[in-house]
């Protein structure tokens, strides 16, 4: 890794981002105040840590929670518990005020045409952020046509345009330029090539990866397509109903994973390889629904290893791990028919 | 769904209190004296503390206030300085004939308003199209006031084919159903129902409109439904939002029928209400003003409720 | 970047600018917008376009029919030349039905937007303050605050306003709230900024865009409520010449002069139609976006 960052505080073996215990629910409206108030638990009780120059991705079905919890490492929604700890300062504490937070680390949302203003040109919307941390409107612009260019937009054609002028693809570089314009650490990346076309997505996910050596910057990658997020990440969280299912390196994970709700989504990528045909669908029935959880653990209902210990006890996930899993067949002690018992020590890779 | 009309219910509670407050406040702000249209200008100060007491102006106002609702929940909504009539029975009484008419011309600026509408929306950009929106933005347009004035003058002075005012022959304002009572309401309804009718007329055409560009009209045709069948199933999707607009607008007639009312001597409220104005009769103006808006709040809800009733879409849990 | 002048940069027309080639394009606004063009200027050149004194009474010419000698368009009922008071009747007219819509226009968008991007609370309570007046008939709320407050300009102005606020804060609550839920503003939070800044930078100029429009459909309505108080005597006073008023004075003339009795409701209508096909013309020009 080149040299670190001016902004660096713990050095290189502190990670970038610590989240322990977040948890975040949204209450439903209800239409008489003696009925009880149904919550959505959308983000139930997540830990993870961000190293430094890494990608992680993240994986995972929708109403997993990995968007909501994009959000909350943003700070844009607050978390109901749980703290976010960046670079050993704890986020919204005396160390590091929210402000200065939000400039070192920046998001990429997934509709390139809804996260840019319609009404401000493309170099006035790169210019908004550094603008608002204190850079004079010049001095802004000018980062901003620099940016434009290291995107790959030329300057001259772009910077003066309107957002509904551009393609899908030019759009989701200038949010990328945007992002970058203040300087940020951490690149928050929430489904940022989902929407675009396949040549296009290859295209900026090669700007992404240059950018990253570029800048020294670490990526949260989420994504629901697994191949790309094999192609490109370090490691990668894999999410299931608002909690960590697993966490480990991409190829371990990949190749060998400890999660049975892992091993599912992975049969389930498409292939073109005619010796994988999938004949049947690998996870039976929906996904629950978050407001009413099943008890336990949360997968055990689409489980095909499930155990009557699985509903009534909540596996922990060990971080310290280099390869995490949150499930009672890796847990020894746990009773499961195919866990060890506590004194056994499982090898992992 | 019975808790969503539950709560919608609810919540019309905290707003008719609001009006009624609203109702008080506003004739109570007025300057000058409540009761200088009774009192002859030489009264002694021990005439004038007996009226006040009497009509318990000289309570504080919240009291006044309180007492007031509480009465008018038991129907009773004060006397009439100017006619020492009770407020009640002259506001009731104006009402029927204001619902009258505003109902007719709601009627009439419907059926016309949705004609001209549908065929708008049907042959868009059509010089049959642009007839039917000039219309529209006529009925919008036009101050309904003057309106009346060149009807009269047409009908009544120039060709005296309809009475220029009144309810009924001689200036009666007892309504009885023949040809010479409904002659006198046949220009004041038609003058009434052009509002209606234009706003009526623009939001059929945009609605019919946006259905005919729906793709489910062309699943409709490819499964073979003849025009006429489409054109049911046009109805169908526009008559509830239709609907509801030709509610609010009967609210509204309801509410803003002082000026037609003006022009024609039409003894409804809105004549009520000029009347109580000028002859500062607050006892009146409040308890006209009150009806009025209560029948517009729940005019409003009930029309939200049937457009729930009709459109599933719209009743969220 | 080279100090030596480059080839400029590529930029389109901004928003504005291709709503209004978009509206030259429209004939029917064109045409109205002529004629309101004209008639602001009658309204503020009135004193020095009127023929005669529009004040001057002479009770032997009183009535005098349309093409009259010394009277083009006949003479009120007070013997005062007609074309002289229509023309100057713009001024108040106008005045009256544009002035409450100015300013509810400013009064309303502020509390739409503060109601719609704080939300919680502070929306609960100006949004549900505002039903409450919504909650009337608009002709009713405005007949009763102007008679509860007394006749006159200024309190018509004021009741007018009032009865105004409510529908252009709810578009303004709408609006903005929806604004808000873009994922630009969240960006624009991603970056720090405080609420003023976003409000200021990306709300306000994706808000007062439709809000102004909308705002544009309601002055129509307000000159016709306006002369509305004027005709029942509450708005404008004797001897001010203002086409609602006139109309009043010149009711009992319909049987003697029907055509002199109709004129000043005339002007009004062609005000009004006009300000109304230049709004929608206006609406359909700023609509066709993507």
């Amino acid at each position: 890794m080149s040299a670190l960052p001016a902004d660096d505080v713990g050095g290189p073996a502190q990670p970038l981002l610590t989240v322990r215990g977040l948890l975040r629910h949204f209450p439903l409206k209800r239409n008489l105040p003696w009925q009880p108030r149904a919550v959505v638990r959308a983000v139930d009780g997540v830990d993870f840590v961000v190293r430094k120059g890494e990608t992680l991705g993240v994986v995972g079905e929708s109403g997993c929670g990995k968007s909501t919890t994009a959000r909350l490492l943003m700070h844009l929604i607050a978390p109901d518990a749980g703290e976010i700890v960046f670079d050993g300062r704890v986020v919204g504490g005396n160390d590091l005020p929210l402000r200065e937070f939000r400039r070192q680390v920046q998001m990429v949302f997934q509709d390139s045409y809804a996260s840019l203003n319609p009404r401000l040109t493309v170099e006035d919307s790169i210019a908004f952020g550094p603008q608002v941390h204190g850079l004079a409107h010049r001095a802004a612009v000018e980062r901003a046509r620099d940016l434009l260019a290291r995107v790959g937009l030329e300057p001259r054609r772009f910077a003066e345009r309107y957002p509904h002028e551009l393609s899908g693809g030019q759009r989701q570089r200038v949010n990328i330029a945007r992002a970058l314009a203040v300087q940020p650490r951490l690149l928050i990346l929430d489904e940022a090539v989902s929407a675009l076309d396949k040549s296009v997505e290859a295209q900026v996910l090669n700007l992404l990866l240059d950018l990253k050596e570029q800048f020294d910057l670490t990526y949260v990658f989420i994504s629901h397509d697994l191949h790309v997020v094999r192609t490109l990440s370090d490691r990668v969280l894999v999410m299931y109903l608002g909690r960590v299912a697993e966490l480990g390196a991409t190829e371990a994970l990949f190749t060998a994973p400890l999660h049975p709700y892992t091993g599912a989504l992975l049969a389930s990528m498409p292939t073109l390889d005619p010796d994988r045909r999938t004949t049947e669908a690998p996870l039976a029935g929906d996904p629950p629904n978050p407001i009413d959880p099943p008890p336990g653990c949360r997968f055990h209902t689409r489980c095909p290893l499930a155990e009557p210990v699985c509903a009534q006890r909540v596996p922990a996930i060990d971080l310290a791990a280099p390869h995490a899993v949150a499930c009672l067949m890796h847990e020894p002690g746990s009773r499961h028919s195919r866990a060890g018992t506590s004194s056994e020590k499982r090898t992992e890779e | 769904m019975l808790a969503y009309l539950l709560r919608r219910l609810l919540l019309t509670l905290p707003i008719m209190l609001g009006v009624a407050l609203v109702c008080f406040a506003l004739v109570h702000l007025a300057p000058g004296d409540p009761l200088v249209s009774v009192l002859p200008p030489d009264a002694s100060a021990e005439l004038q503390k007996q009226l006040m007491a009497l009509y318990g102006f000289d309570r504080s106002l919240p009291e006044q206030f309180g007492v007031w609702i509480w009465r008018a929940l038991h129907g009773d909504l004060g006397t009439s300085i100017a006619s020492g009539r009770p407020v009640t029975a002259e506001v009731l009484r104006a009402v029927g004939n204001t619902l009258m008419l505003a109902t007719m011309a709601t009627a009439i600026g419907f059926f016309f308003g949705a004609l001209f509408g549908f065929v708008a929306g049907y042959f868009r950009d059509s010089w049959v199209d642009k007839l039917a929106s000039a219309t529209a933005v006529f009925g919008v347009s036009v101050p309904h006031y003057w309106l009346g004035m060149v009807l009269v003058i047409v009908f009544a002075v120039q060709l005296n084919w309809l009475p220029p005012s009144g309810a009924g022959p001689g200036g009666s304002d007892v309504w009885e159903w023949n040809w010479e009572h409904v002659r006198h309401l046949i220009l004041p309804a038609v003058t009434m129902s052009v509002i209606p009718m234009g706003i009526i007329a623009r939001t059929v055409r945009a609605l019919v409109a946006e259905a005919l560009a729906q793709e489910w009209v062309v699943g409709l045709r490819a499964k073979g439904l003849t025009d006429f069948g489409v054109f049911r199933h046009v109805v169908k999707n526009v008559a509830p939002t239709a609907l509801a607009v030709m509610g609010l607008q009967l609210g509204y007639l309801l509410g803003g029928s002082i000026l037609i009312e003006t022009v024609f001597s039409w003894p409804g409220t809105g004549f009520l209400l000029n009347s109580a104005i000028f002859q500062r009769d607050l006892p009146l103006l409040q308890g006209t003003i009150l009806v009025l808006a209560m029948f517009f709040v729940v005019l409003n809800v009930l029309v939200d409720l049937v457009q729930t009733a009709l459109d599933p879409r719209i009743a969220r849990a | 970047m080279s100090a030596v002048a480059a080839p400029a940069f590529e930029r389109s027309p901004g928003y504005w600018s291709t709503v209004l080639r978009r509206l030259l394009r429209d004939k029917v606004a064109v045409a109205a917008g002529i004629v309101v063009l004209l008639l602001v200027l009658m309204a503020i050149f009135g004193p020095y376009l009127t023929p005669a004194d529009p004040y001057a009474s002479s009770m032997l010419k009183r009535l005098q029919p349309i093409g009259a000698e010394g009277y083009p368009l006949g003479s009120d009922e007070l013997g005062r030349d007609l074309l002289s008071r229509l023309i100057l009747g713009a001024r108040l007219s106008l005045f009256m039905g544009i002035t409450p819509v100015l300013f509810a226009f400013v009064l309303g968008t502020a509390l739409g937007v503060l109601a719609g991007y704080a939300g919680g609370a502070v929306n609960a309570t100006i949004m549900r303050t505002i039903d409450v007046f919504y909650a009337f008939p608009s002709v009713l709320l405005a007949i009763a605050l102007s008679g509860a407050l007394g006749a006159g300009i200024g309190n018509a102005l004021l009741s007018l306003t009032i009865v105004f606020i409510p529908p252009i804060a709810r578009v303004a609550e709408s609006v903005t709230a929806q604004v808000r839920g873009r994922d630009y503003v969240e960006a624009a939070r991603a970056s720090g900024a405080g609420a003023f800044t976003i409000v200021r930078v990306h709300v306000l100029g994706n808000v007062l865009g439709p809000v102004f429009v909308y705002a544009t459909s309601l002055i129509a309505v307000s000159m016709i409520l306006a002369s509305g108080l004027s005709f029942l005597g509450l708005g404008v006073k004797p001897p001010e010449p203002e086409w609602g008023l006139m109309l009043n004075t010149l009711r009992t003339a319909i049987y003697t002069q029907p055509w002199i009795a109709a004129l000043p409701g005339a002007m009004i209508f062609i005000t009004s139609i006009s300000f109304n096909m230049l709004a929608d013309g206006l609406r359909s020009a700023m609509e066709v976006k993507q």
